[in-house]
């Protein structure tokens, strides 16, 4: 039953990520990524900037998750994508607004904030970026 | 109430969850007779949040709108202010989630930050405050949010109207705005026509009592006082929002302050989506902000029980027609909806429960 | 050179009245009789979720301690899946570098103390990225499943070509002792199996398992009837799948090949041990092998060749679909089965005449593989 507990410090830390999609940025090849890592993948260099990346994309994967870890029993079923961005920086999210029979690749995603752990009745609600069909 | 510097509205922006339930489906739910109800509430089905939705998140997209059309850098606000009666936490401020979400006042956050209660006039009650800071030239820009994911009672006569929404305002000097809030003025006193106590889930409420002595007394005080401070009468004004609990209350305060319905229906949203409470005045305003034309008066008068209102009088100006479309409007998000049935409300709104579902409050 | 010399095993399944001690000491102290060894200079745990699952971390001291063994250095390998495998590099190494002259490797792993699906659930999600996919809502079936669809968008691939490779691992765990799942499946079962992650189903699967499986490794290849492990070779990829090119492919697969191969060009193994915990997973790696063209692997299950009689044998024991999937165990298991099928000892699930193998462990989505290839000496 612990694993729906989530660790305060540990969400608080990503916020950057989580709440503004802030990443990094390779200074010598350009490549981004999220979260922000040391070093480049693609390149190996360690000279890498803060950016924010942007906040439309494209699905190019999903599945309709039906058996639900810890903390997602409510939710089921629900669909979890992976998303290029405008940029073609990849993230995995979770989609929202939207039923998992309307999910098809290509779709075009824009990001939200949405509630995405919550700790029980007494526990941190964990806020992060899900996307959803975009809306206008 | 008006301030040393002028201050006016910078950009606006709104959200609605995408869920509705119709009045039907509800009283469905209880076994009754929709037809019976129908015509004393005038409200055609209301709006739903997801599972995933609360007062946070829709006051950051409201905010994100707001920021859309006023043009303006997060990092320029130095005050945030989220008016709501469901709160995500009772204690930890919903405008610390919003400021660090927005990134307001920068990368130092050198912002202030609170939450306002006061029923559904919360929204303008952090109108007022950030009214008071951009006035005063303690700040130049600042961000004020109507919004709530309002609790119905199963099965009580306000699970007809409770929705969810909300409205963002970025506030700042009058030459950076789109329409000037030249004056405000309140009026308050205890009058207890609806509360929730501490612990409790479920507002109460007096039923005819939150009617003459609360609703009607307090809009019709703060609006008449306010247009006998400003020299105006109804005819002065093109367009009256009152706080919008169904879809009768405001066109009866408004036709017995002497505005006619078509002045008051542009800003009454609520037959559409319910009453989104702290949201209420602050989306019926947004409404008319989408489509107001510069030299238009507006007022605005909102409700909140315990009780008291907030009254605004508001002049358009040259720029709001270059803003409108920046960001999704009122209507867009009114028009996106799909309808859920009881069951699935019920799950929404957490009223059923399973075995283990530690992530559904 | 380094020689499994002995190897025990526990049946696979839901082992309700054996804790990790149990199941360790039963599989660990055959094997040693096997080995016909009292004493080692090491043991290697090999396990992925005991202080997940059992609240029992210090494992390698825990099982030293109950194997009686108190007093020998040991240590616990953890690679998700891999966790077999890589603890079998690592004993390898050890004997090798000439640190012990003989090494105890012991898997296993007790899963079904967790009851409730849900946990499970999180358990296995401790293998993909915990603040950028799981914190999310992802789960490994949903990694396996994106994969599935990616294969089937790429290669024109249908859903009923995956139930091959079930349907075959279920044939052949039905005549090995100690396979979990012992029945065979019908045909129609895969079509209405229920969805986990669409498109994935509960018959794509590896099951839920308890078990425990051990191997001795020495210098010396002792009394007849060795297994060398000729070569060894391991890749890492990495942990979240957004990061990845391709969702049809596992590099880590094919490079941890590709190094066990340098050592040993023209090692042509008899049979093969895949880590089937998908069967999607179980045909890109088949591919991987170089065994099947890209969208092709469905063939070698459907035609007969990957058969224990076939031309390319494919799990004779079952896989892990049937044969079961106590995760950081299962890399021991495979060496054990590899140990007991080039030694003739694999009665009812027997590869005939095999005498080379190569066993392949993969922990999370080919977030980490090992390809072991072992030959009779």
């Amino acid at each position: 039953m612990w694993a729906y507990w989530q660790s305060v410090p540990a969400h608080w830390r990503e916020l950057p990520a989580r709440y503004r999609l802030e990443g990094g940025r390779c200074r010598d090849c350009g490549h981004k990524t999220l979260p922000e890592e040391k070093v480049c993948p693609a390149c190996g260099s360690k000279n890498i900037e803060k950016v924010a990346l942007p906040r439309r994309g494209k699905v190019v994967n999903y599945s309709v998750i039906w058996n639900a870890p810890r903390g997602y029993e409510y939710y089921t079923p629900y669909v979890v994508a992976l998303i290029e961005l405008d940029d073609g920086t990849r993230v995995f999210s979770q989609l929202t607004d939207v039923h998992p029979e309307e999910v098809e690749e290509g779709m075009e995603v824009e990001m939200v904030i949405r509630k995405t752990r919550v700790s029980g009745e007494s526990g941190l609600i964990a806020y992060s970026y899900k996307f959803r069909p975009v809306l206008k | 109430m008006r301030a040393s510097r002028k201050v006016g509205i910078v950009g606006w922006g709104v959200y609605v969850p995408k869920w509705r339930i119709k009045s039907e489906e509800l009283a469905r739910g209880w076994g009754r007779d929709w037809n019976r109800y129908a015509a004393g509430i005038m409200v055609e089905e209301k709006s739903v949040p997801g599972i995933d939705e609360d007062t946070f998140t829709i006051a950051y997209e409201a905010s994100i709108n707001a920021l859309k059309r006023a043009r303006l850098d997060a990092s320029k606000l130095r005050a945030v202010y989220v008016g709501t009666e469901s709160k995500p936490y009772a204690v930890k401020t919903t405008a610390t989630m919003l400021i660090d979400a927005l990134g307001a006042g920068g990368e130092g956050r050198l912002t202030t930050g609170a939450d306002y209660e006061f029923a559904c006039k919360a929204g303008t009650e952090a109108i007022q405050s950030i009214l008071g800071l951009v006035g005063s030239g303690m700040i130049d820009y600042g961000l004020a949010v109507g919004a709530d994911t309002a609790q119905g009672a199963p099965g009580d006569a306000l699970e007809y109207t409770a929705s969810a929404g909300g409205a963002a305002y970025i506030l700042g000097p009058a030459d950076r705005s789109v329409a000037v809030i030249e004056a405000s003025l309140s009026h308050v006193t205890d009058t207890p026509d609806f509360w929730r106590r501490q612990h409790e889930r479920y507002p109460a409420h007096t039923r005819a009592f939150t009617g003459e002595p609360a609703y009607f007394k307090h809009i019709m005080t703060a609006a008449k006082e306010l247009m006998s401070l400003m020299g105006t009468t109804p005819e002065d004004y093109d367009y009256a929002i009152f706080h919008q609990p169904n879809g009768k209350f405001p066109l009866r305060v408004g036709t017995r302050l002497g505005f006619t319905p078509d002045k008051i229906k542009p800003g009454l949203i609520t037959p559409y989506i319910g009453n989104t409470y702290s949201g209420s005045a602050l989306v019926g305003l947004a409404a008319v902000l989408d489509q107001a034309k510069p030299g238009e008066r507006i007022l605005v008068v909102s409700f909140g029980s315990g009780a008291g209102s907030d009254a605004f009088h508001i002049e358009v100006v040259d720029g709001i027609e270059e803003v409108q479309d920046l960001a999704p409007k009122t209507m867009d998000y009114v028009s996106r909806k799909e309808y859920v049935d009881y069951t699935t409300y019920a799950r929404y709104r957490r009223m059923i429960r399973m075995l283990h579902d530690f992530s559904a409050y | 050179m380094v020689y499994l010399i002995g190897a025990g095993l526990t049946k696979v399944g839901n082992h309700w009245d054996k804790s990790l001690r149990h199941l360790a000491a039963e599989a660990a102290l055959a094997a040693l009789e096997d080995a016909s060894v009292e004493d080692v200079d090491y043991i290697v745990v090999a396990n992925a979720l005991s202080g997940v699952i059992n609240a029992q971390e210090n494992l390698a001291s825990y099982i030293a301690t109950h194997l009686g063994m108190v007093g020998t250095p040991a240590v616990k390998v953890e690679a998700a899946g891999a966790s077999g495998g890589a603890a079998i590099v690592l004993a390898k190494s050890l004997v090798m570098s000439g640190f012990a002259n003989k090494v105890l490797v012991v898997g296993v792993e007790k899963m079904t103390d967790y009851t409730s699906l849900e946990d499970s659930t999180s358990a296995l999600s401790t293998f993909i990225d915990s603040e950028y996919e799981a914190f999310s809502g992802g789960t490994l079936e949903s990694m396996h499943a994106m994969m599935m669809r990616a294969y089937m968008k790429k290669y024109g691939v249908p859903k009923e070509e995956f139930s091959h490779l079930p349907l075959l691992m279920h044939e052949n765990a039905s005549t090995t002792p100690h396979a979990q799942l012992r029945f065979k499946l019908k045909p129609q079962s895969y079509a209405s199996s229920p969805v986990i992650a669409e498109p994935v189903t509960m018959l794509d699967l590896a099951p839920i398992s308890d078990g425990a499986a051990a191997v001795v490794l020495s210098k010396d290849v002792g009394r007849e009837g060795s297994v060398e492990i000729v070569s060894s070779g391991q890749a890492t990829d990495t942990i979240s799948i957004y990061r990845r090119e391709d969702l049809t492919q596992l590099p880590s697969v094919r490079a941890a090949f590709k190094r066990a191969l340098e050592a040993s060009p023209d090692f042509k193994p008899d049979f093969y041990v895949i880590h089937d915990y998908s069967s999607v997973m179980g045909y890109v790696e088949v591919e991987e092998l170089g065994l099947a063209e890209r969208g092709k692997a469905s063939l070698l299950f459907s035609n007969g060749e990957a058969r224990r009689d076939g031309s390319t044998p494919i799990n004779p024991e079952g896989g892990l679909k049937a044969r079961g999937n106590p995760v950081g165990a299962t890399g021991v298991y495979q060496m054990a089965e590899a140990f007991l099928q080039i030694t003739g000892r694999a009665e009812g699930w027997q590869v005939p005449g095999a005498k080379s193998g190569l066993v392949l462990s993969v922990g999370g989505l080919g977030a980490n593989s090992v390809v072991h290839l072992v030959r009779g000496v």
